[in-house]
């Protein structure tokens, strides 16, 4: 059989074993409704209280900030139009960034129409924003910020705790909202000591299943429901909650966290190690790295390869089983080219050239000893074939 | 309230002795397309025409829908049947009729269109019309009765039993697949080669496909995509056999060996040999493609002569005078459209030049052919052993 080595981690993990089978146990024996009166129904709702334990101690948080949604964009959603219509009294402006995912800017958009005003703070060649056009941005009517932990294009990390402190100084009613989709699991992130008010988890990019994920909601934060009904979760995210879903997220959270630090220290040794072996092939660039490592994230990487394009090399190295993604899977099904390399200057004969590699802690060095053998096998092929 | 369809058919009621094989053909066609739907069905033949019986529970316009798709019908008639049990009987039969089938009954025309394959029932034909026409004028005077130009036409079928019908539903026409034996269709995932497939397999002809990727170039998706394709016109034309060439290698070396401007022609060339190839070996009689003359630079009236001039069997194109639109309207009618505008690349555009030759030689290319005569054999023959059969329909 091929070997397959999964760089895709970006896009989605594999769920682990454990939160598997916790699910499948929840699924086919403690199957109840967590609103049911009955002692299944108590049952059921236990695997809740536990989730929120383990999430909120990951926070350092309290039990009662964590909301249950359907994954990363659904917690992007909410946080910004719950937001959004709970304090526009106050104000109807709001900052993000020009490199956010589109579950924000896409969001960002709807809310442009609602009446609301947008400000896209620009990022430099790292794709990191400028801690003084943020400050420069900031008004007595800007009553939210949002901005993302890690990038999920070239994996540039963003100076939150810095940003924290500076929307809280100019303005302390201007609530801070991050989209930790790709930086939960990877960091410490910690909403009290970040001036965090609001922050997105998805549990399929952390090993966990589909369809799940997080929202922390600062207990002092002004914000409405997006979905209503059944008045679940204290009336904030009605509809019966995926039990099987958040247990299993809860379980990928806690083997998340047991063994982070190494698991991080691990991975930005491969990273290091993939990063010096493939520039010194012919036409490569790897977009968005810091001189130190550190200031990026462990686990991804965009590199682009003169005069291929992404989707080819793409098959190309599917055909010898490893998968990575073109540009950012998001975005992928879209033919706009990636909003993020753009705005770092990747040049444009490059835009359409760039893969996404995306490790996990499951990846191994013979793992990228292989795609790196690949790529080098790879890359003078398809060059001889370009199109005029 | 309908429990059986009298299937009009046209053009196969005039051919002679073998009628009885078109009518099969019918039949057969019919039961692939019934298959599809909830419920039970008996398809036969009766003197001399096709009925569906509903044996069971069935949903009326699944069955409608399904049954426009098989050619050859011209027209499909939501039946009742009663047994003969006395003119009385028949009056108040067609009386509960009119009213259950037109609810709305206020300032309509109808007559009463009787035929009598039983010579043996007491009233003639004309004698039916006439009394059937007075029950049924007591029965709702806001009737009227207009005998030329009427709204509600109720046709009265004396046999063994007695049919009634009044709605005659459109069928697509043609003639009933597999009595005109089998084409190789060029299936690419554009929107022309499907409708292509679609116009031959009307006039009764059985389809097989041949389509050709080329990983890294093209994706799985893209395939997949393909294989869609094929599976919506397999709703009209039957089971379709669809064979993936990986070809590859072959645009590679054209790539490598020929001028870049020829590259789509002498392309098509190579596909047109190697679809005539699988065709010849499984018992194909012509192949199909959905070009239309000028549409693209190797659509131009030199350029088809150019990839025509490989072929042995007849090339059918049946869109070939259509404009985009009228192309685009047929793929909406049979749903391909949808799918073939789904943004995966296929091998006809990975290396296609900026300005291709719209005015081919033919001297000039099969020339620039010569440069690929140390491996275009090979290459051939090993594009033609990827050969993978994926048979696709959609029972």
């Amino acid at each position: 059989m091929m070997q397959e080595v999964y760089l895709d981690n970006s896009a989605t993990t594999k769920c682990s074993e454990e939160a598997a089978k916790l699910m499948y146990k929840v699924l086919c024996d403690d199957y109840g409704n967590p609103s049911s009166m009955h002692n299944k129904g108590v049952e059921a709702e236990r695997y809740i209280t536990e989730a929120k334990k383990i999430i909120a101690a990951s926070l350092k948080c309290d039990e009662r900030e964590i909301l249950f949604t359907s994954g990363g964009t659904e917690s992007d959603n909410m946080a910004l139009i719950g937001v959004a219509n709970a304090n526009k009294r106050s104000g109807m402006h709001i900052i993000t960034t020009c490199v956010e995912h589109p579950a924000i800017l896409e969001t960002c958009d709807y809310l442009e129409k609602q009446g609301f005003e947008i400000t896209y703070l620009s990022v430099d060649e790292y794709g990191k924003i400028k801690l003084d056009e943020l400050e420069a941005s900031i008004r007595k009517d800007t009553i939210l910020v949002s901005i993302m932990h890690t990038n999920n294009e070239i994996g540039a990390l963003e100076p939150i705790a810095e940003a924290g402190a500076i929307i809280k100084r100019v303005n302390p009613n201007t609530l801070f909202h991050v989209d930790a989709v790709q930086g939960f699991g990877k960091f410490r992130i910690l909403p009290k000591k970040m001036n965090i008010d609001l922050l997105s988890v998805s549990s399929h990019k952390i090993h966990g299943p589909k369809g799940v994920g997080f929202l922390y909601i600062g207990n002092k934060v002004k914000i409405h429901p997006i979905i209503w009904g059944g008045g679940q979760q204290k009336g904030m995210r009605s509809g019966t909650e995926n039990v099987p879903g958040i247990a299993g997220m809860a379980e990928a959270v806690r083997l998340c966290y047991a063994t982070l630090d190494e698991d991080v220290t691990k991975l930005y040794n491969l990273k290091q190690y993939f990063i010096d072996e493939v520039v010194a092939l012919d036409g490569i660039t790897v977009n968005g790295i810091t001189q130190d490592i550190h200031g990026c994230a462990p686990h991804i990487i965009s590199v682009s390869v003169e005069g291929i394009r992404a989707e080819v090399l793409l098959h190309a190295l599917e055909q010898k089983g490893v998968y990575v993604s073109s540009g950012s899977a998001c975005a992928s099904n879209k033919p706009a080219i990636s909003g993020t390399l753009k705005a770092i200057g990747v040049k444009n004969n490059l835009l359409d050239s760039t893969i996404r590699v995306s490790m996990s802690v499951y990846t191994t060095k013979e793992e990228i000893d292989y795609t790196l053998q690949c790529l080098k096998e790879i890359i003078p092929a398809l060059r001889k074939y370009t199109r005029h | 309230m309908f429990s059986s369809f009298l299937i009009k058919y046209g053009e196969i009621g005039v051919k002679g002795k073998n009628r009885y094989i078109f009518e099969n053909a019918l039949m057969h066609q019919i039961r692939y397309a019934l298959k599809r739907c909830e419920g039970e069905f008996l398809v036969h033949k009766a003197e001399g025409r096709v009925y569906v019986d509903a044996l069971s529970d069935f949903d009326y316009d699944e069955t409608v829908e399904n049954l426009k798709t098989v050619f050859g019908i011209t027209g499909i008639c939501p039946m009742k049947f009663a047994e003969d049990e006395g003119f009385e009987k028949l009056s108040k039969t067609v009386v509960d009729y009119v009213a259950e089938v037109y609810p709305n009954r206020e300032g309509k025309t109808f007559k009463v269109h009787a035929r009598r394959s039983r010579k043996s029932y007491p009233l003639d034909s004309m004698q039916i019309n006439a009394q059937l026409g007075g029950v049924i004028l007591d029965a709702y005077p806001e009737l009227s009765v207009d005998v030329h130009n009427p709204d509600i036409t109720v046709y009265v079928e004396i046999r063994e039993k007695i049919y009634l019908y009044s709605q005659i539903i459109p069928g697509p026409g043609g003639m009933p697949v597999g009595t005109n034996g089998k084409a190789m269709l060029l299936l690419s995932g554009g929107i022309d080669s499907p409708v292509a497939g679609y116009l031959v397999s009307k006039r009764g002809v059985k389809i097989d496909a041949v389509y050709f990727h080329a990983p890294p170039y093209t994706s799985e998706r893209a395939k997949q995509k393909v294989v869609d394709l094929a599976r919506k016109v397999s709703k009209y034309c039957g089971p379709i056999y669809l064979h993936v060439i990986n070809f590859t290698d072959i645009q590679l070396a054209i790539y490598e060996k020929c001028p870049h401007d020829e590259l789509t022609i002498i392309m098509r060339r190579y596909m047109m040999k190697i679809a005539e190839h699988i065709a010849k070996e499984t018992d194909c009689l012509g192949l199909i493609t959905g070009e239309s003359i000028g549409q693209v630079a190797s659509q131009t009236m030199a350029s088809l002569a150019c990839t025509n001039e490989v072929c042995t069997l007849p090339v059918y194109r049946p869109c070939i005078g259509m404009d985009k639109q009228e192309i685009i309207s047929v793929s909406e009618k049979i749903d391909t459209y949808e799918t073939s505008i789904l943004p995966f690349e296929d091998c006809c555009t990975i290396f296609v030049a900026k300005h291709p030759v719209t005015k081919p030689s033919l001297d000039i290319i099969k020339k620039h052919e010569h440069n690929l005569d140390d491996c275009i054999d090979k290459l051939m023959d090993e594009a033609l052993s990827t050969k993978e059969t994926i048979i696709v329909s959609v029972e």
